[in-house]
């Protein structure tokens, strides 16, 4: 038998780690647009909270980010409910590994929206402002739609990098395709068959994300001409 | 809550000294880490320059062959490549019983393997994109030059394309210096790798972990810092007029 059975156990991993990146990938997109708005801001401290979110984030590793958020993260939150007199709460390692994945890619994502804003032009904003629309409705309704073919290439790209780093969630605990291929390399003792079946589960992600994301790239930019030299 | 004492106390364990107890060897630490990043940047470099002419040949098959290779090298967690080749190659006895063994049982060269095919893979994608973007005006001008195809890469076409790809090449360099610090989770002491040492010696995470994120944080400046000044001086005329 292929693996001794064990491949269902690694694709149960497989939906996990894209779970994880889903997941991830929302965290990001939010923390880039609120990042975005805030390089944007009037506000010094504002732009100066951002720029160092998204260079400090940038310059260090996913993996000490991970050891650093999880084991750090862990021992405060312990800290505190040692000081409230609770009971220490059990960290569930699927959030802790969400929202650290989606904390590192949120920084990317910044610059992924702030240069996608400004490639709008700034007269679309300032119309909508001029029909009297809030600030936000001008954003969701006009700024949005067309920042999208600006943000998309970048976008892409920070997607696929994220999904090679979930790679690297289960050393903080999480049963994630790696953590499968852990056990099944250990008891099938074929780790070459095994991890050529993750790669092959991870190059089939990517392969899928990027004929998805130039589907969209496409829908995106109708009506733009492109000239050829 | 952080002691800045321990961070300072065990700063020199970073570079490879200090009491020594979480490390195994003197070259520990950011000496490992600087040094597995040398290699498989010059490695990948070396390799990237030929495989990068072929990604552009008019040979389909060769073309092809370049793209297979950095598309599933592209495609793929690096972390998953080095599994594959620290403990999926020993599945094979032929591999056990050759002289290669030596060095594939090895964590460092294995994490030197995966490193600088990995490397080699993005940086192949970069000079090759380059080379793709020459101005047809400088190929024509060397062509009517009566220069060989081989004269013409090695004298206008590549040099050319080379420093056009530094931009891309400084943020690859920056990815492998965060890359490297995956081979901690194949026995190896790099800086991340001594920073978990510390952690499960001490079981303070903060002072460890922001060590070692301070020590990345600073190569990366150092990096982009060295790559603005080689832009300055080898694509100073690609730069904005000032004046």
């Amino acid at each position: 038998m292929f693996l001794q059975g064990y491949l269902p156990s690694i694709l149960e991993g497989a939906a996990l780690t894209l779970e994880v990146a889903a997941a991830s990938l929302v965290v990001s997109v939010f923390l880039g647009l609120v990042g975005a708005m805030f390089k944007m801001a009037h506000s010094r401290a504002l732009v100066w909270l951002a720029e160092l979110y998204s260079t400090v984030v940038r310059g260090v590793p996913d993996l000490v980010w991970m050891f650093l958020l999880f084991f750090g993260g862990q021992m405060l939150i312990n800290d505190l409910a040692e000081r409230l007199g609770w009971a220490a709460p059990e960290i569930n390692p699927m959030i802790a590994g969400i929202l650290t994945i989606g904390f590192i890619f949120g920084a990317y994502m910044t610059e992924t929206f702030r240069g996608a804003i400004m490639s709008v032009p700034k007269g679309q904003m300032e119309a909508g402002l001029a029909y009297g629309m809030s600030p936000l409705r001008v954003f969701f309704r006009v700024t949005a739609p067309q920042m999208v073919r600006f943000a998309l290439p970048s976008f892409s790209n920070n997607w696929l990098v994220l999904v090679k780093s979930t790679a690297l969630v289960s050393v903080i605990g999480l049963n994630d395709m790696m953590y499968k291929a852990d056990t099944a390399k250990s008891i099938t003792q074929e780790p070459f068959t095994v991890y050529m079946v993750v790669a092959a589960i991870y190059l089939l992600i990517t392969t899928v994300s990027i004929v998805a994301l130039n589907a969209l790239n496409k829908r995106y930019s109708t009506g733009v001409r492109e000239s050829e030299l | 809550m952080i002691d800045v004492n321990l961070m300072i106390e065990n700063f020199p364990t970073f570079l490879g000294g200090g009491s020594g107890e979480p490390v195994l060897s003197t070259t520990d630490g950011l000496i490992l880490t600087l040094e597995l990043l040398f290699y498989s940047l010059v490695g990948g470099l070396l390799l990237s320059i030929p495989l990068g002419l072929m990604r552009v040949s008019k040979n389909r098959l060769v073309a092809s062959a370049v793209w297979l290779y950095t598309y599933v090298f592209r495609g793929t967690p690096m972390l998953v490549q080095l599994f594959i080749i620290y403990y999926g190659l020993s599945q094979f006895q032929v591999v056990r019983d050759s002289w290669t063994w030596e060095y594939l049982q090895e964590a460092y060269f294995c994490a030197l393997l995966a490193f600088t095919l990995n490397t080699a893979a993005y940086t192949t994608e970069i000079i090759a994109g380059q080379i793709r973007n020459t101005h047809w005006g400088e190929i024509e001008a060397a062509k009517a030059m009566g220069m060989s195809k081989w004269l013409m890469m090695r004298r206008i076409i590549i040099p050319a394309a080379l420093r056009r790809a530094l931009p891309a090449y400084s943020n690859e360099v920056v990815m492998m210096l965060q890359g490297t610090s995956i081979a901690g989770l194949v026995t190896l002491a790099d800086v991340t790798g001594v920073a978990r040492r510390i952690y499960s010696d001490t079981y303070m995470p903060f002072e460890p972990f922001l060590m070692a994120g301070l020590i990345y944080l600073a190569f990366t400046f150092l990096f982009v810092w060295l790559f603005k000044l080689a832009e300055r001086r080898w694509l100073a005329y690609l730069a904005p007029r000032k004046h």
